[in-house]
């Protein structure tokens, strides 16, 4: 490129435009290709020595050309970083060949227990168990093994330990982070339909 | 026939019926079962199972299913948790906070619905985990420690230990050689002695250094030992003396038998 420096050609301005971006995503791509979990923008920047303004443009550079339209590896903001997957088009070979072993067969309970320690942990044992109104201990446990939950700190008062999702939950769930879980106002009914079904459950009661 | 558990005729102290009866009051609430002695129970049907004389193994797994039933609906209704603090309430404030609970949990029921479609759409997208995912750490303040601490600690590692004390043991042995004086500074003033004689009064360990002593004389052919039979006194002699001891014990023995 330094043949180009003192010309005056056309092709010089062209290069030098976009040179520093392009050579970045070189670097990011790398970044990224290496990683086993999603990178935050200031991980990047930081391993690339550069700033997050020019971070930036280099993910704009991968995320167009690592597209579904595109590309058989797809750049997603997942988890509160930048991370590779696999295309949906390669779906099908890729569940020939792979396992997914964390989400693979979640209960209902699991779920239900996912859910609460989301929104409202970090939370306890018992906090879980007495939203549900069963034992979760063994439930609890299984999403620890599955590293979707983990012990974040214990409570204050008991010192019984508290559990948080981690990162992974949010990548196996697609989320950028915890809030963009749907509100929790927008999730089912509100307190006062509740009672008021509950009320006509009683009037229907014979005396 | 074998008797139907449900048929088993029970005389308690609550109810006198058939379980059946006693079973469908207790669940229709008409009985309360704290009252009833569910041993009692047990014991009726072992009495039936005796007079019969037979092991009816189907009677008896209906019986143990039912009698744990109702052995842990006593349980739930002695040790009331949950439903002790609703029954604290005013009736209004009961179904509010009935309500509010029933609302807590419809949510979590809803965002784990929510949370399995989430799935659904993420159930064809594959990609690379790591071995072992980064889990939030919890927080964990240590005292500020300066470096100094763990130059301190490597010193006191870089001392000599202190000798460990043997005071306790109480064993302390005089030196030999305080023997071989005494033994040596008596014979120059008598011919011979009688070792029990001179060391009476020492303790054990004494005894035995002042032996030792002797066999070193004896070694160095300072002495002669002489004892005439097995515990006898054991007599020591100066080496020059030996000669006329054993010439006298040789020309005198009916002396020294007697």
């Amino acid at each position: 490129m330094e043949q180009y420096n003192d010309s005056p050609s056309p092709l010089r301005l062209i290069t030098t435009a976009d040179a520093p971006a392009a050579e970045l995503a070189k670097i990011v791509e790398a970044l990224l290709v290496v990683a086993t979990q999603p990178l935050p923008p200031a991980e990047l920047a930081a391993a690339a020595q550069t700033d997050a303004t020019q971070i930036g443009e280099a993910l704009e550079l991968l995320t167009d050309r690592y597209s579904e339209e595109k590309s058989g590896i797809v750049l997603e903001l997942v988890a509160g970083g930048w991370a590779f997957r696999a295309s949906e088009a390669a779906a099908e070979a890729c569940a020939r060949l792979f396992e997914k072993p964390v989400e693979k067969g979640l209960s209902q309970a699991a779920l239900e227990t996912l859910a609460i320690v989301a929104y409202l942990g970090p939370i306890t044992r018992p906090e879980v168990a007495r939203i549900r109104g069963v034992n979760v201990d063994g439930v609890i446990a299984g999403l620890v093994e599955r590293w979707l939950i983990a012990e974040g700190g214990r409570d204050n008062e008991f010192g019984a330990i508290r559990y948080r999702t981690t990162p992974l939950f949010e990548r196996i769930f697609g989320l950028e982070s915890l809030g963009s879980l749907p509100r929790v106002d927008d999730l089912g009914s509100d307190v006062s339909e509740i009672r008021e079904r509950l009320e006509a459950l009683a009037e229907k009661r014979p005396a | 026939m074998p008797v139907a558990v449900r048929e088993l005729e029970l005389d308690l102290d609550a109810f006198e019926g058939p379980f059946d009866l006693l079973l469908s009051l207790v669940l229709r609430e008409e009985l309360p079962l704290r009252e009833v002695d569910l041993a009692q129970i047990v014991i009726c049907f072992v009495d039936h199972l005796a007079d019969k004389g037979e092991l009816d193994l189907d009677a008896c797994g209906e019986f143990l299913i039912l009698i744990s039933a109702l052995l842990e609906l006593k349980a739930r209704a002695m040790f009331p948790e949950e439903d002790a603090e609703l029954a604290e309430l005013e009736p209004e404030e009961a179904a509010e906070e009935l309500a509010r609970r029933l609302a807590e949990y419809r949510r979590a029921k809803e965002a784990a619905h929510w949370l399995r479609e989430r799935l659904d759409q993420r159930r064809d997208l594959f990609f690379r985990i790591g071995p072992a995912p980064f889990a939030p750490k919890a927080e964990r303040k240590l005292a500020p420690q300066s470096p100094l601490k763990l130059v301190e600690a490597l010193r006191s590692l870089a001392v000599e230990p202190p000798t460990p004390s043997t005071a306790h043991m109480g064993l302390r042995f005089p030196p030999t050689s305080q023997f071989l004086d005494r033994w040596r500074s008596l014979l120059r003033r008598r011919s011979r002695f009688d070792f029990d004689q001179e060391v009476e009064g020492l303790s054990r360990v004494e005894v035995a250094v002042a032996f030792l002593a002797l066999l070193e004389l004896r070694k160095q052919n300072e002495i002669a030992i002489a004892q005439s039979a097995p515990f006898a006194p054991i007599r020591i002699s100066r080496a020059d003396a030996e000669r006329s001891l054993s010439w006298s014990s040789t020309t005198t023995p009916p002396a020294r038998s007697a």
